[in-house]
C-alpha cells in the first residue's frame, strides 16, 4: 500500500509513478502548438513521402502548401508536381570551349528557382582554370571568384559546374529518409518536406552540386518566380538541401521550354534535350564531339556531358 | 486503255519525284529565325542604291563608313564579293544564286560548312523556344558581325560571396540584394519574345 498523502480531502491515492505519468503528459501537451497554427501543421508533420502519395494526396498537399506560401510570401504560389514524361531521359551538354564564364547562367538560374539571395545559394558554380595547366585533377583549385573587367580572359578557360543528374548518384544512397531520390526522366529531386537536413548527400557529392540552407532563405518579394514545381523551385525551407532538377518547371511537357540556363547563354554553350532520342542535340553533340564527364572514374554516370566543339 | 495506265504510272513517278523533293525540303529543318539586325533605316538597300552606278573599284566608302572589315583575309574580300550588285537587296552566293538577307546562314555556311553543320543541328549558337518543340534559331549575324565576325567580350556578373565575408550579415528584411541578372540590357543575345512572335507570324502569313 502506497503511503496516504497527509491532509487528502478527496481521500484518493497518488504514487509516485502516476505523479510523473501524468507530469509527462502534461508537459507533452505544453509543446503541442495550439495557439499557433490549424491543421496544416498537423498535415504536414503525417504528410506521406511522396512517392507513396496518391494524386488525391498529392493535390491537397500542394493545396496545403499554396495556402502556406500565401500567407508567408502574400502571392499566389501556382505549384506542380507534373510526372516525368515517358521516354525521355535527359541529358545536358556544355561546350567548355565556347563557354566564356559571363556567369549569366548563374543569375538566370537563382531568378528562376527561387534561391536565396541572403545566405546566397548559387546552383551553377562557374570554375576558372588556366590554360595549359592541372585542372580536371585538381577541381578543388579552381578560382570561383574572379571578377575582371570583360570576360573571356586571355590564357584561361571556364568551366561552370552544376548538379550532373547522376545515373548511379551518391547522394541518393545515402539519404537516409530517401527524401532525395531520381525519377524516370533521370533527375534527381528532393522533396523538400522529407529533408531532415542532416547533409550526407553534400558529403557524397563528388561534383559540390548540394546546397544547404543554412539560415531562412530571402528573396524579394518582386523577384519571385510563382510557376513552381513540388519537386524543383518552390520555396525552400530553413534547414533542407537544395541544388539543379534541370529546371524541372519547364522542361516536363509536351513541348515544354529549355532550362533557364540554356535560354540565357549569350554564347550559346549550353545544349539540352533526349538522350533517347537519335535526333535531338544533345545525342548529335555525343556522336560528332569530343565529350568527357566529370569524375567518370567514380562511377557515378552523370547525365551531364562536356564537350569541345571546335 | 494502255493511255490510261501511262497516265496513271506518270501520275506516279511524279509524285514520287514531287515527294523525294519534299524528303529533301524537310531534311533543313524550320528555322524559326528573328529578322535580321539591320541598322536602323539602312533597308531596303534598294531605296538609295538603285540610282546609283555600280562600281566595283576597291575604295573607301564615303557612305557606310561605320562597317570595318574585320573578316580575315581583308585583302582578298569586298562587298560585293557577298552584296549582290544589281539587286542590292539580296545577297550573292558564290555559285550566283540569290538570296535574302533572312536566310543569310547559306552564304556564311560557304565556307565556314562545319559550323553550318552543327547549326542546323542545332549545336553551334544559342537555341531557345521548345527542346521538344519549335526551337528558335538565330541568324549567324545575330550573334557574329558579318564584317567583324569575332565575338565581343563581356562583363561578367559579379562573384558569389565568400563565406568570410561579414558584411552581407547585416542586411535588413528591406535590403535584400537584387538579382544583378536584371540589369542586363543585350539586345543581340536576347532576342524579346514579342519580336520572334511578330517575326513567326511574318513568316506563316508568307
Amino acid at each position: 500500500m502506497p503511503k496516504e498523502i497527509k491532509n487528502n480531502i478527496l481521500q484518493k491515492s497518488c504514487n509516485r509513478r502516476t505523479f510523473l505519468k501524468g507530469a509527462a503528459l502534461g508537459l507533452a501537451s505544453l509543446a503541442i502548438p495550439i495557439g499557433t497554427s490549424d491543421a496544416s501543421i498537423w498535415e504536414s508533420f503525417f504528410q506521406k513521402h511522396f512517392r507513396e502519395m496518391n494524386e488525391d494526396e498529392i493535390r491537397s498537399v500542394i493545396e496545403r502548401l499554396e495556402k502556406e506560401y500565401e500567407k508567408k510570401y502574400k502571392t499566389h504560389f501556382n505549384i506542380k508536381a507534373t510526372e516525368p514524361l515517358p521516354g525521355v531521359l535527359y541529358g545536358y551538354g556544355l561546350d567548355i570551349s565556347r563557354c566564356i564564364g559571363c556567369r549569366r547562367c548563374v543569375y538566370a538560374c537563382v531568378k528562376e528557382n527561387n534561391q536565396s539571395r541572403d545566405p546566397q545559394i548559387h546552383w551553377i558554380t562557374v570554375l576558372r582554370f588556366k590554360k595549359g595547366e592541372k585542372w580536371v585533377s585538381v577541381l578543388e583549385e579552381a578560382e570561383k571568384y574572379y571578377y575582371p573587367d570583360k570576360v573571356p580572359e586571355d590564357g584561361y578557360f571556364y568551366m561552370p559546374v552544376q548538379c550532373q543528374q547522376c545515373e548511379n548518384s551518391p547522394c541518393q544512397r545515402v539519404c537516409p529518409t530517401q527524401a532525395t531520390f531520381k525519377q524516370q526522366d533521370g533527375i534527381v529531386v528532393i522533396d523538400y518536406n522529407w529533408c531532415i537536413g542532416c547533409r550526407y548527400c553534400m558529403a557524397a557529392c563528388p561534383y559540390g552540386a548540394r546546397h544547404f540552407n543554412w539560415g531562412e532563405p530571402r528573396i524579394p518579394k518582386n523577384e519571385l518566380n510563382t510557376e513552381v514545381h513540388y519537386l524543383g523551385n518552390r520555396p525552400r525551407y530553413k534547414g533542407v538541401v537544395e541544388k539543379c532538377t534541370f529546371c524541372i518547371q519547364r522542361v516536363r511537357g509536351n513541348p515544354a521550354r529549355y532550362p533557364a540556363c540554356v535560354e540565357i547563354c549569350p554564347v550559346g554553350a549550353r545544349k539540352f534535350g533526349n538522350l533517347l532520342d537519335p535526333k535531338s542535340e544533345i545525342r548529335y553533340c555525343i556522336e560528332n564531339k569530343r565529350v568527357f564527364r566529370l569524375k567518370e572514374d567514380l562511377n557515378t554516370s552523370p547525365k551531364f556531358y562536356y564537350f569541345f566543339a571546335t | 486503255m494502255k493511255s490510261i495506265y501511262s497516265i496513271f504510272f506518270f501520275a506516279i513517278i511524279m509524285a514520287s519525284l514531287l515527294f523525294t523533293d519534299a524528303i529533301a525540303i524537310d531534311d533543313i529543318p524550320q528555322y524559326f529565325v528573328p529578322p535580321p539586325p539591320f541598322s536602323e533605316g539602312i533597308f531596303p538597300c534598294s531605296e538609295c542604291h538603285k540610282d546609283m552606278e555600280v562600281n566595283t573599284n576597291r575604295r573607301e566608302l564615303s557612305f557606310h563608313e561605320d562597317i570595318k572589315l574585320k573578316h580575315h583575309a581583308e585583302e582578298q574580300r569586298w562587298c560585293l564579293d557577298c552584296h549582290n550588285p544589281t539587286d542590292r537587296d539580296k545577297l550573292r552566293l558564290a555559285s550566283g544564286k540569290l538570296i535574302p538577307f533572312t536566310e543569310s546562314y547559306y552564304l556564311c555556311g560557304q565556307c565556314h560548312g562545319t559550323h553550318f553543320r552543327d547549326w542546323k543541328a542545332g549545336v553551334h549558337g544559342k537555341r531557345t523556344g521548345m527542346w521538344n518543340g519549335k526551337k528558335e534559331y538565330r541568324l549567324c549575324v545575330h550573334c557574329h558581325n558579318p564584317h567583324q565576325p569575332r565575338f565581343k567580350p563581356l562583363e561578367p556578373l559579379p562573384p558569389p560571396i565568400r563565406p568570410e565575408d561579414n558584411k552581407y550579415r547585416k542586411l535588413t528584411e528591406e535590403n535584400i540584394p537584387l538579382n544583378p541578372i536584371s540589369s542586363i540590357s543585350e539586345k543581340v543575345y536576347s532576342i524579346s519574345e514579342k519580336k520572334l512572335e511578330d517575326s513567326n507570324a511574318k513568316r506563316n502569313k508568307k
